[in-house]
């Protein structure tokens, strides 16, 4: 009896507030927009039964998505800024982590908290100190043209660019962690035996410390671009009107354009198309957990 | 037919493969490696041999590359070794913790340094598969590191060290992982591939069994120090100073003061009111100069009856007995409360035991038995 | 031995520079007189004062501390509830879908999860204001609560919990007096996730809330889509203040009590 409590409360829990909501969605997407409130028109009812379901099945708002290339532009957009995101942020964090594993045992407690330390301050504030910078009168501008760089502001700020800055600064801990755990248990004697065996540093560091972190350098490409592809403040804050990503697109539609089946419509790609990503993720964590044991 | 001994530290005509002169390594204020000179000989196996933090895998480091001396030159085959970074040296190291790359299968790992080397794809498969035929893991190529037992893990790192045929193999601890049993075994195994291949292999150890029975000689360190550097039986019998001889095996120490009566003979005051010791020594003490009387627990018999003709004797009362199968060690207080260690071998069933606990026995030992050492 | 090279050096001093000046220059330009953000004008703490006198953001403050209170304690005890299921309970009818509801919200883009739960709400007729914010925030919450307690579950000795038992404890006992106090820190910081999660979440809240309750995220969004101002950098400084003092205290006390446990283990092996 105990234990069916404890299964069934937080099994509803979750049906109700997950799967449900999230079975709405797939309906709503597949009906028609009405200006009325609610502000669409069920295209079937769920007592029918699943063969009127069928028969009815209603798949002009994916069409619509289709026709219409704001849509698949954006969403090719945001592959493409999360990609490219994802990458730069491997870029700036392997180096982190690399430093923090071979600094000295009692560095490394205080390094980890500094890496953590922004993960805990809002995400909105950490976006937002990045407008003041970035601005045509911002910092950089400033520091660039005292430095006679540059002779003419830059137009950062607005412009795809900026997202790029905004993701990789607010995910950095996500790829520096999982690397750095990576490369904090790997034997330091695999280096010198590397060494001891012919091997130079720097390809002891690509045949053997490269491979080795190359779970966690997985996990953190997946714990970067998974959120970025949806990302929703980071554009609307720092990006320009031409920064195209899904989230801002799904976020318009909803508030601004009140079309609620289109915007469950572009829910409903944007999380099949994550689901290839969540499931090598997932796969890449299951298998780091094996390799552990 | 006798085979010739193998003992080229014997011969003045022999170069040495390994010159360590006035070695120091210092860590900030901590001296791992203090003024050390030492040669190695081609083909011998050596071994280093103390307690942790004694210097030893410092030592070895050194000889891998991996530290630089402080002071001092280490030379191999006559070449000082110091711009020769580890991947250009024909040495090899096999590490602690083995250090397989696990991400490699056996094959690859065996194959890894040849192909650094940039050895042909046929040569390195043959070299390769002889690799695994001398360590007997030709069924294994194609695992990976955590597929295989703790035992084959030690024959991979092994051979993976061999393949480049290094003029030097340095063995960290290679068997301090394993069980008892498989060590043993895994000893006489090394010696057995040490003398096939006919490379040097300087052995890291602080398990003396070990040293003494793999080892052409050893070599006891101390606070970053050689102590002494001998064969094992010279070692083991002719000790040159307490740490050693305290260091190896068991030892009954014998404090006293040395008088000469003799020629070599000296007489050793140990306690006011009993009879002085003999001992037979080459070195040579002033009179009345501190000295201690080193003698195996199993160079000492054990009689009811005081023995007629023994150098030294002494009575005392069985206090302990340490049963150990083949031989048993017994504790025996004298009435100075000191303790006196006696080994017999037991080829009797014990049942029939001569002597038992609270029993009065007579200790008795030749003047050649122990050895005099200064202080 | 580990050789920190003149690369790791720079890597690590540019990448740590990287992650805090951009908070420092905010801090910095809390403190300027100006109202311009990126002109120095002298020191002045009168942004402070005008955020205090600022009703509709203490409004939203207080909406967004209550809201997190609620949502992070709810979504403790079920998480926890979840974790110890997910770790202790073997198989159940719909496992793999439990397991699964319990990740997927991990890595689900918040808009999904906002407008899914929005469509919920309507649906059903709930009036939108601070309860369907906790509705929403303690589901997503209760999901890393319960990754953060199982992880420390799953390493945990469960031959404690039979000893126990074998005591004569019963389950609940053996739960209460045994499973909890060690799992206790992972709970705690559960706890601490999940509120700051709900401390900042901007995209969600937008989505359930109704025209009663802003919270403090929200607020700050629709006053920096203007521009910067220097109100807002006084109440981030607050807010990271509040944080850095918060992680540097909970560091500390682990690092004490690491401290203190090693000490006693150093004595305990010199008494024998």
């Amino acid at each position: 009896m105990r234990r069916f409590f404890l299964i069934a409360v937080p099994y509803a829990w979750l049906l109700a507030l997950f799967l449900v909501p999230f079975l709405i969605v797939l309906k709503i997407s597949l009906s028609d927009a009405a200006i009325a409130l609610p502000p669409y028109v069920p295209q079937f009812e769920w007592s029918e039964g699943i063969r009127a379901f069928v028969s009815q099945l209603d798949l002009e708002n994916f069409t619509w998505l289709i026709e219409d290339d704001l849509y698949w532009k954006a969403y090719l957009s945001s592959l493409q800024i999360a990609a490219t995101s994802t990458v730069l942020t491997l870029m700036v964090g392997y180096p982190i982590a690399y430093g923090m594993a071979r600094a000295p045992q009692e560095w490394r407690p205080t390094l980890m908290m500094l890496v953590i330390l922004p993960f805990w301050t809002s995400f909105l504030i950490r976006v937002y100190a990045w407008k003041g910078i970035l601005s045509n009168e911002g910092f950089l501008n400033q520091f660039l043209l005292w430095t006679g760089v540059i002779s003419e502001p830059l137009q950062i700020l607005n412009t795809t660019t900026a997202v790029y800055i905004g993701i990789v600064y607010t995910y950095l801990p996500f790829m520096i962690l999982p690397i750095y755990a990576a490369l904090e248990r790997m034997d330091d004697s695999l280096n010198e035996a590397a060494e001891d065996l012919g091997c130079s540093r720097l390809s002891a560091f690509w045949l053997v410390t490269i491979p080795l972190s190359k779970g966690g350098i997985i996990a953190g490409c997946f714990l970067v671009f998974i959120p970025a592809m949806g990302e929703f403040v980071i554009p609307s804050l720092l990006g320009g009107s031409d920064t195209l990503m899904i989230g801002k697109v799904l976020w318009e539609e909803f508030f601004s354009n009140r079309d609620w089946p289109v915007a469950s419509a572009v829910a409903v790609i944007l999380l099949l198309i994550l689901v290839v990503p969540i499931v090598l993720f997932q796969r890449n964590q299951q298998k780091e957990q094996e390799g552990e044991t | 037919m006798a085979q010739p001994v193998f003992e080229p530290w014997n011969d003045p005509n022999e170069k040495p493969l390994i010159q360590f002169k006035n070695v120091s390594k210092r860590f900030g204020d901590f001296t791992a490696i203090d003024d050390l000179t030492i040669d190695i000989f081609e083909r011998e196996f050596f071994a280093l041999l103390g307690p942790s933090g004694c210097g030893k895998t410092t030592m070895m480091r050194m000889l891998a590359g991996f530290e630089t001396p402080s002071d001092g030159k280490i030379f191999l085959s006559g070449q000082d070794i110091a711009p020769v970074p580890p991947n250009r040296r024909a040495v090899n190291m096999m590490f602690q913790s083995y250090a397989l790359f696990p991400h490699l299968s056996i094959w690859e790992n065996i194959a890894f340094g040849l192909k650094r080397e940039g050895m042909p794809r046929n040569q390195i498969n043959a070299r390769v598969e002889e690799m695994l035929r001398l360590t007997r893991l030709e069924k294994f190529a194609r695992r990976k590191p955590h597929q295989i037992s703790g035992g084959q893990r030690q024959r991979v790192a092994l051979a993976r060290s061999l393949a480049k045929a290094p003029k030097l193999l340095l063995l960290d601890e290679p068997l301090g992982a394993l069980d008892r049993k498989l060590r043993e075994e895994t000893q006489f195994e090394l010696m057995d591939i040490q003398e096939k291949t006919g490379t040097t292999f300087v052995i890291v150890t602080h398990d003396q069994e070990e040293a003494m029975t793999v080892a052409s000689r050893v070599a006891v360190m101390d606070n970053g120090k050689v102590i002494q550097v001998a064969t094992p039986a010279d070692i083991y019998e002719a000790p040159n100073s307490v740490y050693v001889a305290d260091f190896i095996g068991d030892v009954n120490l014998i404090e006293g003061t040395a008088t000469a009566t003799g020629e070599g003979t000296y007489a050793l005051h140990w306690r006011d009111g009993v009879p002085p010791l003999t001992v037979t020594t080459p070195q040579s003490f002033s009179d009345g100069q501190r000295a201690h009387l080193a003698i195996r627990p199993e160079k000492i018999s054990i009689s009811a009856e005081k023995p007629a003709e023994a150098a030294n004797a002494v009575m005392g009362k069985v206090l302990d007995i340490a049963y150990l199968g083949n031989i048993s060690t017994y504790h025996v207080e004298l009435p100075s409360g000191d303790i006196i260690k006696a080994q017999t071998a037991n080829t009797r069933r014990i049942s029939r035991r001569a002597y038992t606990w609270e029993d009065t026995v007579w200790l008795s030992w030749t003047a050649t038995g122990g050895i005099l050492l200064a202080d | 031995m580990k050789r920190l090279s003149a690369f790791n050096v720079v890597s690590l001093t540019l990448g740590f520079a990287f992650l805090y000046i951009p908070m420092l220059i905010l801090i910095l330009f809390s403190f300027n007189e100006s109202k311009l953000v990126t002109v120095w004008a002298g020191f002045s703490t009168k942004w402070y004062g005008e955020l205090m006198q600022n009703e509709a953001m203490l409004d939203a403050a207080w909406v967004t501390i209550k809201v997190a209170v609620m949502s992070s304690t709810i979504a403790t005890v079920l998480g926890t509830m979840a974790a110890y299921v997910l770790v202790r309970s073997g198989r159940f009818l719909g496992r793999t879908l439990f397991s699964g509801m319990i990740y997927a919200p991990l890595v689900m883009p918040e808009v999904i999860t906002g407008l899914s739960l929005l469509l919920l709400f309507i649906g059903i007729g709930l009036d939108r204001g601070v309860l369907t914010i906790v509705l929403a925030h303690t589901t997503f919450a209760m999901c890393y609560v319960s990754v953060v307690v199982s992880s420390r579950l799953a390493t945990f000795d469960q031959s404690l919990e039979e000893a126990a038992l074998d005591l004569g404890c019963s389950q609940a006992q053996a739960f209460r007096l045994v499973t909890l106090p060690i799992i206790a820190p992972a709970v705690v910081s559960g706890w601490l996730l999940a509120f700051t999660l709900s401390l900042d979440d901007l995209v969600i809240a937008s989505f359930t809330t109704g025209p009663a309750a802003t919270t403090l995220p929200i607020k700050i969004f629709s006053a920096v889509r203007l521009g910067v101002s220097p109100e807002i950098n006084a109440l981030s400084t607050l807010m990271i203040g509040v944080v850095t003092v918060g992680v540097i205290c909970a560091s500390l006390v682990s690092k004490r009590a690491l401290v203190k446990q090693q000490k006693e283990e150093q004595q305990a092996v010199h008494a024998t």
